[in-house]
């Protein structure tokens, strides 16, 4: 299991960095802003419910509701733009070029892999087979980054319709505003709605993982918990011997502590969305 | 001596001579001749009238010995037969005393002016039949005279209807006053008759102060009989105020209706001193135990300090032993409120009274009795600021007026406190702002349901109207006026957006959220549209600043948006979205403000999109869902494999710090 046997020299086990840095604060901004995003504009899209009035309360009105979903909503797009920029000094550092980067077996881009896994798995949830030998991404975890490109464009577009309407009608009709408000809108609840029920369960609620897995704020797991997750990649590294440059020593249990705290928080907010919105749509709509 | 004596005969001689002569030329026999023929005819302004000469009545009357020309003066010395335009009789130079009072008379004047209505000396007097006054048979004896002056004064006549005449029913009233039944029910021939007040030659209106009925007069016309009146009216006469300040205190007349006067109403040999000197005892008691003390301090101060006991409790009989014993205990107001005594029987306070209804309230209820003060008071009961709480004695909740009303409207008194019009009667003290009685009436309230109730739907505009013009007139323009829109359907009136006892400003909070409902109420479809939109988003939140319903419709001038002069026409949309929105263009105008995702044919684009994002929404929660559901058993069964092989293997490390299970167990 130790095929370095750096556990006996060592104090303390070392972990698998799975996260960069950066990934890692961004994710983070990304809860927060994406949270903040959805509570204040679910107190519009559901202003027919009692929560809805006594959120946008806690907000300070509709008004400061407002400016705190544009500001997060600066935040996102800020977010995703430093993401951007952030791939393109890793092309410069470690592809050279984008097609390197973008067709690389460990890119974000979906592969043939990824259909095989998929199928694979279905076999597996079937019965007809084994766990496949998930790699660096899995699939749903490249349907999530790229679903968040899509919501950025379209949340993003219609939301500038809705902030600017004065601006954007003197080019385009009226209507555009109503339409706008439905994508916008709708699209939000996908958003919301996938993130805090599929996304919750693809990375922290299924059994194997629950109640959360933290590796996303972290950055490492443990190295047993890696090979069994991700045997694909563990064997690619070990036959490489790179595993060893993606060894760290563990944060401090205070540094995790508060990193569970967080987690905690961040995702009894998004299931209490999910409770409100059922609520909402089921109870309450006329 | 003898020299007047000569004097006389120089005098009488040629006087003598010449009506010899005259005698001679003229003697009645002479007119007789011709006009004892009772066939004759002559003309008189154009028309042929018979001028037949009665000699019994000629002879019989009062100027029996009186030539014929003495009247008729223009035919001394005429021919026969003599012309025949012939000028009317004159009375002077005989009675040029009556005559100058006549000439300066109302009659007289008018004759002067050639008024072929005004009456002359033979129109009341007659001609050649004239009696002594004295005479029972005169045309102008007492009892005779209101049919003379009746003749022309009575409903109907050209004079009455023609002619500035201040008084209707004259005759009528007259005949039923206690001069007109003392005169011609009882044969007084003393009681007053129209002559006795308006003289009988210099006859003149009220408002000349020469005249025997102007109010400087009438005190002194009306004691040429009522010599001993001060014995009634000492209170005044005693001061002799009545005379000295005629302007200041009533006369005979504001009190004694002219033509109307009658006893019922005055018992005047009772004054108020004959009350008070049992009344004004502290301790005087009914027979039940309660007070029949009157303070006539309070008396003096109410607004009837001039109004005798017995001009109010007018049942007192001065020829019983005691006058006061025939008194009722109640007042009858209306014998001098006669309108708001109609107006209250018509009320639904006078109707519940007539049915003995003892919540009902009376006149003293509301007014007090003897310390009635004016309402422009502001110790009265019913100075506006009082009144809320005069209504509240029975109309607060828990009292007995609100106990038994099943209608809508509740806490009225509270409610009221806290509108508008409450606020600015109670805490800003505007005297002018409106209260109960401003809307409903002070004496001719009725529920809301009585078409004649001043809060009935079809007349409530006007009575808020009555303060607010300009806005019933801005609403009798609107879509919402049965002047412009033809429906059977309930068009609203001021309370049904208003409220009737809640009225608040309109740029309050509340009333800019409970609008939309109220609008609501008829227009469901475009309330419901409404609130799915920003606008109305925000407002159900509970917020007011954005665009409520009368923000874009206007609110008392609604007109339909066809009309130019609506606020959503297409010449006025953009101004109305730029009250808020600054830099609103055509196309931001074009915004559908009550559009819906559920109206295919008007909103296709609406419509299909949402179908699309739902569509998207759920296909990819099916799919995702499907998979996460499929994968669930899989990871329960791969969670226990987990735990056992990472159980094995930090046995293998020698159970180190535990750090894996531990993460992995919680």
């Amino acid at each position: 299991m130790d095929p370095y046997n750096l556990n006996s020299k060592l104090k303390v086990k070392l972990q698998f960095q799975r996260f960069t840095r950066l990934n890692r604060v961004l994710h983070i901004l990304m809860i927060v802003s994406f949270i903040s995003l959805a509570l204040t504009g679910m107190t519009l899209k559901f202003s027919y419910t009692g929560w809805a009035a006594i959120l946008s309360h806690l907000f300070g009105g509709f008004e400061s509701a407002g400016y705190i979903h544009r500001f997060f909503a600066i935040v996102m797009v800020s977010i995703f733009v430093i993401h951007l920029i952030g791939l393109t000094k890793l092309k410069k550092k470690e592809y050279k070029s984008w097609k390197a980067l973008l067709f690389n077996h460990n890119s974000l881009l979906f592969n043939k892999k990824d259909l095989k896994d998929f199928i694979g798995s279905i076999k597996w949830f079937l019965g007809k087979g084994e766990r496949p030998q998930y790699g660096r991404w899995t699939y749903w975890e490249k349907f999530d980054y790229f679903a968040v490109f899509w919501g950025i464009f379209v949340i993003g577009s219609t939301g500038i319709t809705l902030w600017f309407p004065e601006v954007l009608t003197s080019v385009l009709p009226g209507w555009v505003i109503n339409v706008a408000t439905i994508i916008h809108s709708d699209e939000a609840l996908l958003a919301t709605g996938f993130i805090f029920t599929v996304h919750f369960f693809n990375t922290h609620l299924r059994p194997e993982k629950f109640p959360m897995d933290i590796v996303i704020f972290s950055g490492r797991m443990p190295l047993e918990e890696f090979k069994l997750d991700r045997p694909a990649e563990y064997k690619e590294l070990l036959e490489k011997g790179e595993l060893e440059n993606y060894l760290v020593e563990p944060y401090p249990d205070i540094v995790l502590k508060s990193i569970r705290i967080f987690g905690w928080i961040a995702l009894s907010l998004g299931l209490s969305i999910i409770v409100w919105i059922i609520y909402a749509m089921i109870f309450v709509y006329k | 001596m003898k020299l007047f004596k000569i004097f006389y005969l120089f005098l009488i001689i040629p006087v003598w001579f010449f009506n010899s002569l005259s005698l001679l030329a003229q003697s009645n026999s002479d007119c007789l001749t011709c006009h004892s023929d009772k066939t004759i005819r002559g003309k008189i302004n154009g028309h042929s009238v018979s001028v037949y000469i009665d000699e019994k009545i000629l002879a019989a009357s009062v100027h029996n010995g009186n030539q014929c020309t003495d009247c008729h003066s223009d035919l001394v010395n005429s021919d026969f037969p003599h012309k025949t335009n012939v000028a009317p009789a004159q009375c002077v130079p005989c009675h040029d005393d009556e005559q100058k009072l006549y000439s300066e008379g109302i009659h007289g004047k008018a004759v002067a002016k050639g008024d072929p209505l005004a009456p002359r000396c033979q129109n009341c007097h007659g001609s050649h039949e004239i009696l002594p006054v004295k005479d029972i048979h005169s045309a102008v004896a007492p009892i005779k005279i209101p049919f003379v002056c009746g003749s022309c004064h009575r409903e109907g006549t050209k004079v009455q209807i023609q002619r500035h005449i201040p008084q209707n029913h004259i005759l009528e009233n007259y005949t039923e006053s206690i001069h007109g039944v003392g005169l011609l029910q009882k044969g007084l021939s003393v009681a007053a008759n129209c002559a006795s007040c308006h003289s009988a030659h210099k006859i003149l209106p009220p408002s000349d102060p020469q005249s025997s009925i102007s109010r400087k007069n009438i005190s002194a016309t009306c004691t040429k009989c009522h010599q001993e009146i001060e014995i009634v009216h000492r209170k005044i006469i005693k001061g002799k105020l009545w005379e000295q300040a005629p302007n200041t205190l009533p006369v005979c007349t504001d009190c004694h209706v002219p033509h109307k006067i009658k006893d019922v109403l005055y018992k005047e040999s009772v004054a108020n001193q004959d009350c008070l000197s049992c009344h004004g005892r502290s301790n005087l008691k009914s027979a039940d135990g309660s007070s029949m003390f009157v303070d006539v301090a309070k008396l003096q101060n109410s607004v009837h300090m001039n109004i005798s006991c017995s001009q109010c409790h007018n049942t007192v009989n001065p020829s019983l032993m005691r006058p006061c014993s025939g008194i009722s205990p109640k007042v009858d107001c209306s014998i001098c409120h006669a309108d708001e005594g109609d107006q209250y029987t018509k009320s639904i306070h006078g109707q519940l009274f007539a049915k003995n209804d003892p919540n009902a309230p009376t006149c003293e209820d509301c007014h007090g009795s003897h310390e009635v003060l004016s309402r422009v008071n502001p110790s009265s009961s019913t100075f506006p600021t009082n009144i809320p709480n005069l209504c509240g004695s029975c109309h607060r909740t828990g009292e007995k007026a609100a106990v038994r009303y099943k209608g809508t409207e509740h806490n009225i008194v509270a409610n009221y406190t806290e509108s508008i019009h409450g606020k600015g009667l109670m805490k800003s003290g505007l005297t002018i702002t409106a209260t109960c009685t401003d809307c409903h009436t002070a004496h001719s309230e009725l529920p809301h349901s009585d078409p004649n109730s001043s809060v009935n739907r079809k007349n409530i505009a006007s009575t808020c109207g009555k303060c607010h013009y300009g806005i019933e007139k801005q609403l009798e323009n609107s879509v919402h006026s049965p002047n412009i829109t033809n429906t059977k359907k309930k068009l609203p009136v001021c309370n049904d957006c208003h409220s009737a006892h809640q009225i608040t400003r309109t740029d309050a909070a509340g009333f800019r959220l409970e609008i939309m409902n109220i609008c609501g109420n008829c227009h469901k479809k475009y309330a419901e549209s409404y609130f799915e939109t920003y606008h109305g988003q925000v407002s159900r939140l509970g917020y007011s600043q954005t665009a409520k319903c009368w923000d874009c419709h206007g609110s008392h001038d609604i007109l339909p948006v066809e009309n130019p002069k609506s606020h959503l026409s297409f010449q006025n949309k953009v101004q109305t979205c730029k009250k808020c929105h600054e830099g609103a263009t055509r196309q931001f105008a074009g915004y559908f403000t009550h559009a819906t995702h559920h109206e295919p044919v008007k909103y296709p684009i609406m419509f299909w999109t949402f179908w699309s994002m739902t569509g998207l929404l759920v296909g990819t929660f099916f799919i995702a869902g499907l998979h996460t559901l499929l994968w669930l058993p899989r990871s329960l069964q791969y969670r226990k494999e987990l735990k056992k092989i990472l159980s094995e293997n930090s046995n293998l490390d020698e159970k180190e710090d535990g750090q894996i299970s531990d993460e992995k167990n919680e």
